[in-house]
């Protein structure tokens, strides 16, 4: 009975545009959601930065390394912001780790795509970035704050992000033919994982209904996809390189484009791990959690020495 | 010894002088001094701030949601400590 009671004044509250805080009454469904939904957004950030960083030495000029270098630290910044907010839902960041380096947690598939040539890099910021902001954007909206408030703090540092991809797709596609080649065959490659990275399609997404309720979720992912189409490939358009879909076209009745067919058992086989990099990409967490342990270690060693030297 | 990640730090930080330090998140940290370095890390990568104060995150003291009717109640039902409360006869300035 006092549960009913709760529920409804939790749902009124959403209902009426306010934020849920922390120490407010949630439907343990909601925390366990939230939490699943948050640590796997936070897992996405920390994994993502293994692709990019994997240029970073081989970057071709010193304004580019520059860039990536803070790219890659900003994706630091916002697994930390994530695994932050995640915490204030009463789970600690060390289990939400363990669940990552013991496979048990998911990250976004697409960071078990390799990073072959530096265009990958500028391919990455652009649509991976890209579709990235279009799922954020709607995120930032949601119902619970610390999620809303990293969102709109991250979707600004996001932007970053996507515009320096584009421009480096757009200098290699007008350099060389060779730069050009190399331009076309990474957004050959990043074209299809992106539009997939925005999750399965709504007839088989369950249980979107609740968590639209809850603004857990606050758009199909169909629609996101919809809109990160309609809007990247303008962009492709204007740098000279070409879609990978030979079915793309733009619907003039509707506004929009339509594309070809997805090939869904590619995504699901990537997100149950067979994916071309996943034991790569946990392999190198594990790597680096393991050998990072001393020195988490031995500075609150350091520490516990400190205050009781000043006590 | 199990891995704590460090203990749980909150950030306050002040955007411009003269205004108030405002919470932002938090950080893991060993000590306050490597606290205030992860702040200005996470939270000021973008000339977010010129002053960050940390607190760990276990010495704040909270009010709690479900007493929020009763506890900010006494406020609302004494209007006389609001200026809107007395009516002045138009004509008298600056009052």
């Amino acid at each position: 009975m006092e549960d009913e009671k709760q529920l409804a004044a939790f749902e009124a509250k959403i209902a009426a545009g306010n934020k849920i805080e922390p120490k407010d009454w949630m439907p343990e469904a909601y925390r366990k959601q939230l939490i699943r939904m948050m640590s796997q957004h936070a897992h996405s950030e920390i994994v993502g930065m293994l692709p990019e960083g994997n240029w970073i030495t081989r970057a071709p000029n010193l304004r580019r390394k520059a860039i990536l270098l803070a790219k890659v630290q900003d994706e630091a910044g916002h697994g930390l912001y994530l695994y932050s907010a995640t915490e204030t839902l009463g789970v600690d960041r060390s289990e939400l780790l363990e669940q990552l380096h013991t496979g048990k947690a998911k990250y976004s598939s697409i960071f078990n795509y390799p990073t072959l040539t530096w265009a990958d890099i500028g391919a990455i910021g652009w649509l991976v970035d890209g579709a990235a902001i279009m799922n954020q954007t709607a995120l930032a909206r949601g119902s619970y704050g610390p999620y809303c408030r990293a969102m709109i703090r991250i979707c600004k540092e996001e932007s970053f992000h996507n515009r320096q991809g584009y421009e480096i797709m757009m200098h290699l596609a007008q350099g060389t033919p060779e730069q050009k080649a190399m331009a076309q065959d990474a957004l050959n490659r990043w074209w299809w994982p992106s539009i997939m990275m925005l999750g399965p399609s709504d007839d088989q997404s369950p249980n979107s209904e609740q968590l639209m309720r809850w603004k857990v979720k606050m758009e199909s992912n169909d629609a996101i996809r919809q809109r990160f189409i309609d809007r990247t490939v303008p962009q492709a358009d204007f740098i000279g390189l070409s879609i990978p879909d030979k079915d793309l076209k733009f619907d003039e009745k509707t506004g929009h484009y339509t594309h070809g067919p997805i090939n869904w058992d590619e995504f699901f086989e990537v997100i149950k791990g067979n994916g071309p990099c996943n034991a790569k990409r946990l392999k190198a967490r594990n790597d680096a959690d393991k050998k990072g342990r001393w020195v988490r270690d031995a500075a609150l060693a350091y520490a516990e020495k400190k205050k009781l030297k000043a006590a | 010894m199990t891995d704590t990640q460090w203990p749980v730090w909150e950030v306050f930080v002040q955007a411009n002088p003269g205004i108030p330090h405002k919470h932002v998140g938090n950080v893991h940290a060993a000590d306050a001094e490597m606290a205030i370095q992860n702040a200005r890390d996470v939270y000021t990568r973008r000339s977010e701030g010129i002053s960050i104060w940390v607190v760990p995150a276990n010495a704040i003291s909270a009010s709690s949601p479900e007493d929020q009717g009763s506890f900010f109640e006494p406020s609302n039902d004494k209007p006389y400590r609001h200026p809107t409360f007395y009516k002045i006869p138009e004509g008298v300035k600056y009052l």
